[in-house]
């Protein structure tokens, strides 16, 4: 284990991770935390009843910049980021992924435009291979840097915007998906008001070594408790976002994958800049035509959860396996186990009855509406 | 008290009852899981063999197994835990048992550690 591990990143918050008593625990080739002595279900809990601190340092941030100007560089970035790069304006931001030839999904990332770049943050998992990809496709006027001195934090839940004010009092101004640098005491935070959590809060990449500091500062506030990955996972599913590389990876096309939404009309067919992205051929024809197969929220209908790779049937006989569960477990705001998977289209009309194969019996499962919970963002 | 309860390499305890040997997970065991969320008991009367996964139980992150510590059959299932299960991040020494066994031979169980002997292995 000692091996193991001593092989692994530290992100730099890892000394208040031990600090904090977390249980740590090797992911994406980091140690994280996985949760803290307040437990996954509590964390949860808390996050959507007050605020919770998440260290996602372990993404990858990494800053766009070129020598012909921002408007060169969102059209350099959208020939393998099928989303209108062009038209997010600054201080925004905007859901992108990467697509491959075959119209599957390399990565999926934030895009904010700072005024005089782009700022991109990636899952830790892919991030080397992202800023292979970028800087293999991406034309030479692009200078593509990662950013490693900066710590990334997420603060999410209901207290979040009350909580951060007071060490940013700017932050009350902003709307959800805004992306803006504010300088506090001469140094420049980078704040999206965004998460992973389907509750209103903010993505905070501020200078490694002030991190710790900062962390500190915000769990020694009352509304804050920090939060490790397993409630990160359980409040995701709940809000029904994706989790790369479990219900998105290089086979789904962003159609299959329901994430079409992030594919605006101008990159469509009929669109001023459509196509002209990496498997656009795939993907433009399925916005058109429809998939044959699709990710779906799911609601087992008993108390056992369902996790990643539990097979489904159409009825409780039949022999043939129609789809699979992509994520899925115990919700805590809900109450109940709640999944993701993916089914033909004759069987994802929300109301849909199917049968999920665990431990040798077949348990009915019902296609529901996603997010689970009504998610609270502050549009 | 303390004679009449063994532990195995799998962080069950298994306590003496009369002819029949109550089963359920040590507390470290528990706190390894964190909050449980679901259990699934097996039926009474089932013949069981050694290692048998008989019980399944969840956290909010992931499902483990318990297994029949010996062969026996299952007689008794303390059910309420299926409507209850954070009961067992509660009192996973007392309340929270999962089942009672009869086993063939009551002396198989001087293969499992002791109190002290449990202490040490889990450091």
């Amino acid at each position: 284990m000692a091996d193991q591990t001593s092989a692994l990143n530290r992100t730099p918050l890892y000394d208040f991770h031990v600090a904090q008593e977390a249980r740590m625990v090797p992911f994406a080739g980091y140690e994280m935390p996985v949760q803290y002595p307040l437990g996954v279900m509590k964390e949860h809990l808390h996050t959507r009843a007050a605020a919770g601190l998440f260290d996602v340092s372990h993404m990858g941030q990494v800053m766009l910049t070129s020598s012909e100007g921002i408007e060169a560089l969102a059209l350099a970035l959208e020939s393998i980021v099928p989303v209108d790069v062009l038209g997010l304006k600054p201080a925004r931001q905007r859901y992108g992924i990467f697509t491959n030839e075959t119209g599957g999904i390399l990565d999926d990332l934030m895009i904010s435009n700072t005024g005089d770049g782009l700022f991109l943050v990636v899952n830790a998992a892919c991030k080397a291979e992202d800023i292979a990809h970028l800087n293999a496709t991406l034309p030479d006027h692009v200078t593509v840097t990662e950013v490693t001195d900066r710590a990334l934090l997420a603060l999410q839940g209901p207290a979040a915007e009350a909580v951060l004010a007071r060490l940013v009092p700017q932050v009350g101004e902003l709307k959800f998906m805004d992306s803006v640098r504010i300088t506090v005491d001469a140094v420049e935070w980078w704040i999206s008001r965004s998460g992973y959590t389907g509750e209103d809060g903010f993505e905070i990449s501020i200078p490694a070594d002030m991190a710790v500091t900062v962390a500190e500062k915000l769990v020694a506030m009352d509304e804050v408790e920090p939060i490790g990955l397993g409630a990160r996972d359980s409040l995701r599913l709940e809000a029904g976002l994706c989790l790369y590389g479990h219900d998105i990876d290089t086979t789904t096309s962003p159609v299959e994958g329901n994430i079409a939404w992030a594919i605006q009309k101008v990159r469509r067919w009929g669109g001023a800049r459509a196509g002209g992205f990496p498997g656009a051929g795939r993907i433009l024809s399925e916005l058109e035509n429809g998939v044959s197969n699709k990710r779906v929220g799911l609601l087992p209908q008993g108390r056992a959860p369902m996790r990643e790779g539990t097979p489904l049937f159409a009825s409780a006989e039949s022999a043939d396996q129609i789809g699979v569960i992509t994520s899925g477990g115990f919700g805590p705001s809900v109450e109940r186990p709640v999944a993701m998977g993916y089914l033909p289209s004759a069987y994802s009309v929300d109301g849909t009855e199917v049968f999920a194969e665990l431990r040798g019996k077949r348990l009915p499962v019902t296609v529901a509406p996603m997010p689970f919970r009504t998610s609270t963002y502050k549009r | 008290m303390a004679a009449d309860i063994k532990f195995t390499e799998e962080h069950e305890w298994l306590r003496v009852e009369d002819d029949l040997i109550v089963v359920g997970i040590t507390e470290h065991a528990a706190e390894q899981l964190g909050d449980v969320v679901f259990v699934e008991l097996p039926e009474e009367g089932t013949t069981v063999s050694k290692d048998d996964e008989v019980v399944v139980i969840e956290s909010v992150k992931a499902a483990s197994d318990i297994l029949a510590p010996l062969d026996g059959e299952i007689v008794e299932v303390n059910s309420p835990l299926s409507d209850d299960p954070g009961k067992v991040g509660e009192d996973p020494m007392g309340d929270a048992w999962f089942f009672k066994m009869k086993i063939e031979d009551m002396s198989a169980l001087n293969d499992f550690m002791s109190e002290a002997e449990y202490k040490d292995y889990i450091g």
